[in-house]
């Protein structure tokens, strides 16, 4: 019985920056069922972090409850972890990167723990826009409660026991970029070329990104009429780019003026670079990636990639002008200014 | 690239590569297993029925399986292969009756075997059971070849050989044993209806132009003459310091054998740098553990003998150059080095040597004296006369001489049954699924990080005081089941069936080695090697292509560093990989696939 990964890797395998190969950027083996779409997402955040030069001590990786959020065991093991409660995952790393805006925040969630019991926390985190990246597995269902049809299931999707969903179903992305969300793509478990990309650039991203990613839930939403199946995703995916994520300092030899090519500048000097294969829409622009979204889904089409995004971007920290330096790098004279401030305070609230 | 035939046993086979580098193709992982299991006679017997001496290869094989061993490419050492078959060897149970029972109907045909080495008793064997009746000839009072006279007991004890020779002696063989074969041509007048010619390379090349080689020669010895005539209790001492020429496998039996008989100042002096000498590393380890030096880089220039009594040697200090990709030993300059000796053992090589065949047999031999013979029938130009072992291409091992053993007895045995010898058996091959459960297997699936285990050996003051006192004690039963865990079970195959699989990539995140990739095809097998998620750079190691998936992406896998550890069959959802089990057993007297 394999409940171990064999300690041997390739005896080739690169390194990168920092000196590490990929398999530091591993976790514990995979209880998930075999063949779910959430652990080739876990593959490609691994992956992005191996290929960013992550150091693992500067990363939180935060979840809230269902196989999805269970994934954060199984990526990562030397980083940061929370794992909170059905729902509640962006006020904890909303409280987590006020007292220190050094880390990574790299969120997980489900469609269940997005769509229905945490949609209260969900759109307030957008509105704030923490900086934060924000993975929503999104197969459909509540996986780990045995597959009950979830918020973004689409009406009329036949799931494993033959029962067909009445409901509209609650577009994540479309309701993500009509709140403001300043870094909005979707993509497919099953996509890692497109994946890999998204999710080292959401992590360069400098406010709220969000990434919806079509998961397949193997066990209880894989059937035929299921549209989050893999076949029904497969036949159904329509890109809005190709894309590739171009980290800062590294020379770019594309020439960006001409045809659908296109390049986003984030602020940190590293680039977006997007081959576009649908002419009339902008990432820039917001109205037109709702357009893209509306209209793809009109068609029955599932849209990935980029969706939008704002490269000037000023997250919640800037908003509220707080304190550059983490909670706990401050000496006590910081935290703790004395009863003639306190008094002060108070006399000014008189 | 096509999609892989795995269909063609040899596919499979190429993956066991401890097998596969097995000149007899020994099933490894299976007997492996077995002694993990504590079975060790059945483990004896999967060995037996392949390399026919498993406790005398369990000591002294060359081991070519262990630098092929997948275990080398991941961790620091291979599975330590040839002693885990001495495990076997040494506690088995009774395995006689396990064994073909004689007396055999016979039938009426008559071969001859020139030679009791390896190579004519696996003949023997393998020929017995079918009711041949067999003439054994060696010139040695007993069988066995130059396992008797030339392995060292503190390497190879006299029990085990004698136990393995007699097993096959047992099943009615004619011994002529005393008896020096001295004309082929009297052979072929009998009535014979093969011969086999299993005489070794018995001549030891000696440096007959060295000054002083005369002068000396009482005191200066040929080291296989040397070796045989301390193993047939002829010569029973040796000088205090000994000087010992040859890098090879030879010079470290014959400097620990002299530690042995009176050396106390015993040292190697070899041409060549020390990194490029014959020996096996193991062979170097244990000759320097006995406190042997070994000098490279010193070429002997003379035997100095004074008042007709040898005094020592001198040596020419040389470099190694090298010179598109050729050595050259360039002289270093200096004065000439001298290291006193008592007595100086020669083993720079051996040689072939037939003066009893005649040259107007039909049996042709090349400019360099050795005979024409065929790589696969292993027959000569004589269509009745058949050569196997050292005999046929000068000196190599124990294990090549059975391999060649056993092709010629399927040779033999088609020759008197009037089959071409070209038309021989598949071999037989099986392949069967181990799977027990979701996460169950029929083998050991987990992977355990263990190093190689190391051989205890006895007392260096006991052993160095009695050359009948057997060094390496061998693995005890525990050490043998940790050492066996190590094996990654090479034989149980990762199998695919593209028709099953729905690409959900799980088979790619989960593998520790990175060995599968689903990605388009490509026309050429480099620019598909170079495309994979680990570029597949062994390049004799194969890459496992499928035909085309839904969509339009194959997978290909990697074999050279795959673990064997089932995590991919386990993370499948479709059950579109399996582990199957490859059993294969070379064509054989007695197996092959009948089929036909
Ligand atoms: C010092 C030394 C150590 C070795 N150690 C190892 C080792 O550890 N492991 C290993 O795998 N290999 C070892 N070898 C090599 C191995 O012994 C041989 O490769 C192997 O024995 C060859 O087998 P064979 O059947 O071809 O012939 P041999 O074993 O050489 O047997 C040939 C027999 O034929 C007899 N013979 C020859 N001519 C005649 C004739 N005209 N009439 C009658 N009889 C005749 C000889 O007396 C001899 O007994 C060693 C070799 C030497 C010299
Ligand atoms: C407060 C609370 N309510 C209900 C549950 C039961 N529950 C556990 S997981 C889950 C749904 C998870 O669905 P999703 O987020 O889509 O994750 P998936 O398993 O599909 O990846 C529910 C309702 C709970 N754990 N806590
Ligand atoms: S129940 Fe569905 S979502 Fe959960 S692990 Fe299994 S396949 Fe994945
Ligand atoms: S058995 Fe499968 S998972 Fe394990 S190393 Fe081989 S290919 Fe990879
Ligand atoms: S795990 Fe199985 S179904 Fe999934 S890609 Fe691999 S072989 Fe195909
Ligand atoms: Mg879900």
């Amino acid at each position: 019985m394999s409940y171990v990964r064999p300690t041997f890797r390739h005896p080739e395998l690169p390194k990168n920056k920092l000196g590490y190969t990929i398999d530091y950027y591993e976790g514990s083996l995979s209880t998930l069922c075999a063949g779910c779409g959430h652990d080739s997402i876990s593959a490609a955040i691994i992956q992005g972090c191996y290929e960013m030069n992550i150091e693992p001590h500067r990363l939180a990786k935060l979840s809230g409850i269902g196989c999805s959020s269970k994934t954060p065991a199984y990526f990562l093991s030397n980083s940061h972890g929370f794992n909170s409660v059905h729902g509640r995952m962006p006020s904890v790393a909303t409280g987590a990167n006020m007292a220190n805006r050094d880390l990574i925040y790299f969120g997980v969630s489900g469609d269940g723990d997005t769509a229905s019991i945490g949609m209260g926390q969900f759109v307030h985190v957008i509105r704030r826009n923490l900086n934060m990246v924000y993975v929503v597995m999104n197969n459909g269902c509540y996986g780990l409660t045995k597959g009950q049809d979830s918020a973004t299931a689409d009406e009329g999707s036949k799931n494993k026991t033959g029962h067909v969903n009445l409901f509209e179903s609650i577009d994540l992305a479309s309701l993500a970029i009509e709140l403001g969300a300043t870094f909005v793509a979707q993509s497919f478990s099953g996509d890692k070329a497109q994946l890999v990309p998204l999710v080292k650039a959401a992590m360069k991203h400098p406010g709220f990104a969000f990434i919806n990613v079509i998961s397949p839930c193997v066990t209880f939403n894989n059937n035929v009429g299921s549209t989050k199946s893999y076949d029904y995703v497969r036949e159904h995916i329509e890109a809005t780019a190709t894309m590739d994520f171009v980290p800062q300092m590294q020379e770019i030899s594309v020439d960006y003026g001409k045809g659908s090519h296109k390049h986003v500048k984030m602020h940190d000097g590293s680039i977006i670079e997007l081959h576009k294969l649908s002419e009339d829409w902008d990432p820039l622009d917001r109205q037109s990636a709702m357009n893209a979204v509306l209209n793809a889904k009109a068609k029955n089409e599932i849209l990935t990639g980029l969706l939008y995004v704002d490269p000037d971007s000023h997250d919640l920290h800037h908003l509220l002008q707080t304190n550059d330096k983490p909670l706990n790098s401050l000496g006590k004279a910081d935290l703790c200014p004395g009863s003639e401030a306190l008094k002060e305070i108070n006399a000014g609230l008189r | 690239m096509k999609p892989t035939n795995i269909k063609d046993p040899e596919y499979f086979h190429k993956v066991v590569d401890c097998q596969y580098a097995c000149p007899a193709h020994t099933p490894v992982p299976e007997y492996i297993r077995l002694i993990a299991a504590g079975d060790y006679t059945s483990a004896y017997m999967i060995n037996w029925d392949s390399n026919v001496f498993p406790g005398v290869l369990g000591r002294t094989c060359d081991r070519p399986c262990e630098p092929a061993c997948r275990r080398g490419r991941v961790d620091e050492e291979p599975v330590a292969i040839c002693r885990l078959k001495r495990v076997a060897a040494d506690n088995k149970n009774d395995v006689k009756h396990l064994m073909p029972q004689g007396p055999f109907k016979q039938n009426g045909k008559k071969i001859a075997l020139i030679g009791a080495g390896p190579a004519s008793l696996t003949v023997a064997r393998d020929l017995a059971p079918l009711g041949y009746e067999l003439h054994l000839f060696d010139e040695q009072k007993k069988g066995g070849g130059f396992m008797r006279s030339q392995i060292p007991s503190f390497r190879l004890p006299e029990t085990v050989l004698d136990e393995e020779v007699n097993y096959i002696l047992d099943l009615g063989i004619h011994t002529h044993f005393n008896k020096y074969v001295e004309s082929m041509k009297d052979v072929l007048s009998k009535d014979y209806d093969a011969v086999f010619v299993g005489t070794g390379a018995p001549r030891g090349r000696d440096l007959p132009d060295l000054p002083g080689r005369k002068e000396g020669a009482a005191n200066i010895h040929l080291g296989i003459n040397w070796l045989g005539s301390v193993a047939f209790e002829h010569t029973h001492k040796i000088g205090k310091k000994v000087i010992v020429l040859g890098g090879g496998n030879t010079a470290m039996d014959c400097c620990r054998t002299a530690r042995r008989l009176g050396g106390t100042h015993v040292k190697v002096v070899v041409r060549s740098p020390f990194a490029e000498m014959k020996a096996s590393p193991w062979e170097k380890e244990d000759a320097a553990h006995e406190d042997i030096p070994i000098i490279d880089n010193h070429v002997p220039k003379s035997f100095v003998v004074e008042n007709g009594k040898l005094t020592g040697m001198t040596f020419e200090k040389v470099t190694a150059v090298y010179e598109n990709g050729k050595r050259k030993l360039v002289p270093v300059g200096g004065p000439d080095v001298f290291f006193e000796a008592d007595d100086v053992l020669i083993a720079v090589g051996q040689e072939n040597s037939f003066p009893w065949i005649e040259r107007d047999l039909g049996i042709e031999f090349d400019k360099w004296e050795m005979p024409t013979v065929n790589e696969k029938t292993f027959v000569s130009t004589n269509p009745k006369v058949f050569f196997g072992g050292d005999s046929a291409w000068g000196p190599k091992n124990v294990i090549t001489a059975v391999a060649h053993g056993h092709q010629a007895a399927v040779s033999i045995n088609n020759l008197c049954q009037g089959i071409d010898l070209n038309k021989r058996l598949d071999p037989m091959v099986n392949l069967v699924s181990q799977k027990m459960g979701i996460h169950e297997w029929s083998y050991d699936s987990e992977v355990t990080p263990d190093l190689r285990y190391k051989v205890r050996q006895a007392d260096k003051k006991l052993t160095l005081s009695n050359r009948k006192k057997e060094v390496e004690l061998g693995f005890n039963h525990l050490e043998g089941f940790k050492e066996a865990e190590r094996c990654l079970n090479c034989d149980v195959q990762t199998v695919f069936t593209e028709t099953k699989c729905i690409e959900c990539d799980a088979c790619m995140d989960v593998c520790p080695t990175a060995c599968i990739t689903f990605a388009e095809n490509k026309e050429e097998e480099v620019d598909l090697r170079a495309s994979l998620k680990m570029p597949a750079n062994n390049k004799t190691q194969d890459i496992y292509v499928s035909d085309v998936l839904p969509t339009k992406r194959v997978m290909i896998k990697d074999e050279n560093v795959c673990l064997h550890c089932g995590l991919c069959a386990e993370r499948c959802p479709t059950a579109a990989w399996d582990m199957q089990k490859f059993f294969y057993n070379v064509t054989k007297t007695h197996t092959g696939c009948q089929k036909h």
